[in-house]
């Protein structure tokens, strides 16, 4: 490794809550102005990572530091200087937008409260919104205001747990405009999410499993080491729907799913794959072509992988 | 990191401001003390007459039938035909009657022989109120009435004896007693509930989450979350006090500061074992099931209910260690007694003691991670 900073540097982090174990030895280091993608199944472990990060648990084993601090003993400082937006909306629903940030600026004892709130709102889109109750928000402008309450304090570290859950395409558009804004100016950046587009916008993506990471580099990378093989199907709507039925159980198959008018059929080993599709392949009216994988036949890969099944 | 005013402010002003919104609550607290007042406070001013009395008749004589005359004629007895005294002791214990005379054998030729027989007058006195203007009554019966009818020489100074017997409460709780008790207990309940609902509510609301990360020490989240609660309870004080003197005219005997700076401790011990009950909670339910085994001793314990003297030993141990039971005694002592700083002081040093044992409980179980 190269000595570029690091803004998180962690190792052989574990936590078990009773007998479950939820981490089990997650290795993560995310250089200093990346954005760096965290995914992996529903509770395998990405939201109490992100809460070990910033001190709101304790990790059972393992070390590390957070923007150079230890994440054991310097919580109270790492606090001051990362921003964590919870998966959960967990501001005060009885108070205004303009409420809750002056409720965070205080906390943080931040100078200048006016002007950084204005600042924010304005960023955030929100100034119109300054005297709603948070409570009356929709989902997505929620989001909005959780995110603006997580950088007010102009954090170098944001720690957003699936940011865009339940927000509108325009609307997660704008906020990742917002997030890659951020990064420019230097903030560093791990965000959970279950969206493709959004894991494709990521420098970097983090791809966890049963506790660990199991993958991880860039989209183009991630998919490249897949190994995985596609093959696209088009063609009569009938024809199409039948070998769907077929291909599902067939033996080298790993993933059939339809897409509107197209089959995508993916496998890791080409030969046993193409032997399934032979008989499909012969079949008037149907045309198949061979393509690169999608970052979301990759992860549906994954995420069908036994091996990684939490 | 060092304690902030700024944190404890913004924290304080953020419950101020729910406070406000939560108009239900808020008008829960302000309207409850003066509903209780008024239930309670016209049941003990009410003044009650023609209470069922059963009568047992030792002594058919001349006087003996005057006296119970006497006692019909004051109004407050509703005396029935004379049975035997195991009769007499049912109908009290199954509350037909609240009062049972009972002239004793010989009554007239014992007052005769100026030997002062005792006449007894028994009350159920588990509602001290309705019947203690009754035995006031009782006490001026008497004199010129048996002069009258004992013949002969200058009648004695005190003819007979009254033996008064105040039966299922010994204490005789009087009507003043309330106050205090309401005051005590009004302020247990509204604040004990109200505080351990405080933190689990961020809890469930999960809230909590946020606040953990962000840069506030838990005495200033313990602190911000209370201070408001503190006005609260002087405002219910306020209430009750000013109600009770001016519509009820109960007595105020003793200093006004006193009486406030004493109830401040109790306020804190009461704040923080809401306080403390609020970080054991996992959601608000396990906060009022954990609020309520706190208030029914207190209430049942602390002499309020039950006269403490009369407790088996082990309910007073535990009675001495709530804070209700200090309260009530310094509140009686300040208010019907006139006590003084010094009297009160062994009422005052046990709510010290409590509020910061308790409280340092409170902020060592604010847990500073999601653990
Ligand atoms: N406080 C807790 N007590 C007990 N179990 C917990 C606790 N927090 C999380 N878990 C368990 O740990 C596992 C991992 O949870 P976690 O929230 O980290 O998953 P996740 O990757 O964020 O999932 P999702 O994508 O659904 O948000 C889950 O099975 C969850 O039930
Ligand atoms: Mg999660």
């Amino acid at each position: 490794m190269t000595a570029a900073p690091l803004a998180i540097d962690v190792r052989g982090l574990h936590k078990s809550f009773g007998p479950r174990a939820v981490v089990q030895g997650l290795d993560l280091r995310v250089a200093r102005g990346q954005i760096c993608g965290f995914l992996g199944a529903n509770g395998s472990g990405k939201t109490t990572t992100l809460r070990m990060l910033c001190g709101l648990l304790t990790p059972d084993a393992g070390e590390g530091t957070c923007l150079e601090l230890d994440i054991r003993k310097d919580a109270a400082r790492i606090r001051r200087r990362v921003g964590y937006m919870t998966q959960r909306f967990s501001f005060y629903e009885d108070l205004t937008v303009q409420e809750n940030l002056d409720f965070v600026a205080r906390l943080y004892e931040l100078p200048d409260r006016e002007r950084r709130i204005d600042a924010v709102l304005q960023r955030a889109g929100l100034t119109d919104r300054r005297t709603q109750l948070a409570g009356e928000l929709s989902g997505g402008w929620k989001q909005r205001l959780a995110l603006a309450a997580c950088v007010l304090h102009e954090p170098e570290l944001l720690l957003l747990d699936e940011p865009t859950a339940g927000v509108d395409p325009k609307a997660r558009r704008e906020f990742w405009d917002l997030i890659h804004v951020l990064a420019s100016e230097g903030i560093t950046v791990l965000v959970s999410t279950h969206y493709m587009d959004e894991a494709e916008r990521c420098h970097r993506i983090v791809y966890l499993a049963g506790g660990k990471v199991v993958v991880e580099g860039s989209a183009e990378e991630v998919v490249a080491r897949s190994g995985l093989v596609t093959f696209v199907g088009t063609g009569e709507q009938e024809a199409l729907s039948e070998a769907a039925a077929a291909l599902e159980p067939a033996p080298g198959v790993e993933s059939v799913a339809m897409f509107g008018q197209t089959l995508r059929v993916s496998g890791t080993h080409r030969q046993a794959l193409e032997k399934a599709l032979a008989p499909w392949r012969a079949r008037q009216g149907l045309t198949w072509v061979d393509e690169p994988p999608t970052l979301e036949d990759v992860f549906i890969h994954l995420l069908s992988d036994r091996r990684f099944a939490a | 990191m060092n304690l902030s005013v700024h944190r404890f402010v913004a924290v304080l002003q953020k419950e101020l401001i729910q406070a406000r919104r939560d108009r239900f609550t808020l008008a829960l607290m302000i309207g409850m003390p003066l509903v209780q007042l008024f239930l309670f406070g016209f049941a003990i001013n009410t003044d009650p007459k023609h209470l069922p009395t059963a009568l047992v008749m030792g002594d058919d004589s001349r006087p003996a039938r005057s006296l119970v005359e006497s006692m019909r004629a004051t109004e407050y007895f509703d005396i029935s035909q004379p049975t035997s005294p195991a009769e007499a002791e049912r109908a009290m214990a199954r509350g037909d009657v609240l009062f049972v005379l009972e002239v004793p054998v010989d009554f007239a030729r014992l007052m005769e022989r100026q030997e002062r027989p005792a006449v007894l007058l028994a009350a159920d006195a588990t509602d001290p109120t309705a019947v203690s203007s009754a035995f006031a009554a009782a006490s001026g019966v008497g004199q010129g009435l048996l002069a009258r009818d004992l013949p002969g020489a200058a009648p004695p100074a005190r003819p007979f004896d009254w033996r008064v017997h105040r039966r299922y409460n010994p204490e005789g709780i009087t009507a003043y007693n309330i106050v205090p008790g309401l005051i005590g207990t009004l302020l247990t309940f509204t604040l004990v509930v109200i505080t351990a609902l405080a933190v689990t509510r961020e809890r469930e609301r999960g809230t909590m989450e946020n606040l953990l990360a962000m840069p506030v020490r838990p005495l200033e989240v313990m602190l911000g979350k209370i201070v408001p609660y503190i006005f609260l309870g002087y405002v219910q004080v306020a209430l009750i006090l000013g109600a009770a003197v001016l519509v009820f005219q109960v007595p105020l005997r003793g200093s006004v500061l006193l009486l406030l700076v004493g109830l401040g401790l109790f306020i804190a011990a009461n704040l923080a074992v809401g306080f403390t009950f609020s970080t054991l909670a996992r959601n608000q339910l396990q906060a009022m099931q954990m609020a309520v085994f706190f208030i029914l001793p207190s209430i049942l314990l602390s002499g309020f209910m039950f006269p403490f003297a009369g407790m088996p030993g082990w309910a007073r141990v535990l009675g001495e260690m709530l804070p209700l039971t200090h309260a009530l005694r310094l509140i009686r002592g300040i208010l019907l007694k006139g006590n003084g700083a010094l009297d009160v002081l062994p009422h005052l040093l046990p709510l010290m003691l409590f509020s910061v044992v308790v409280g340092t409980l409170a902020i060592r179980g604010y847990r500073q991670t999601l653990d």
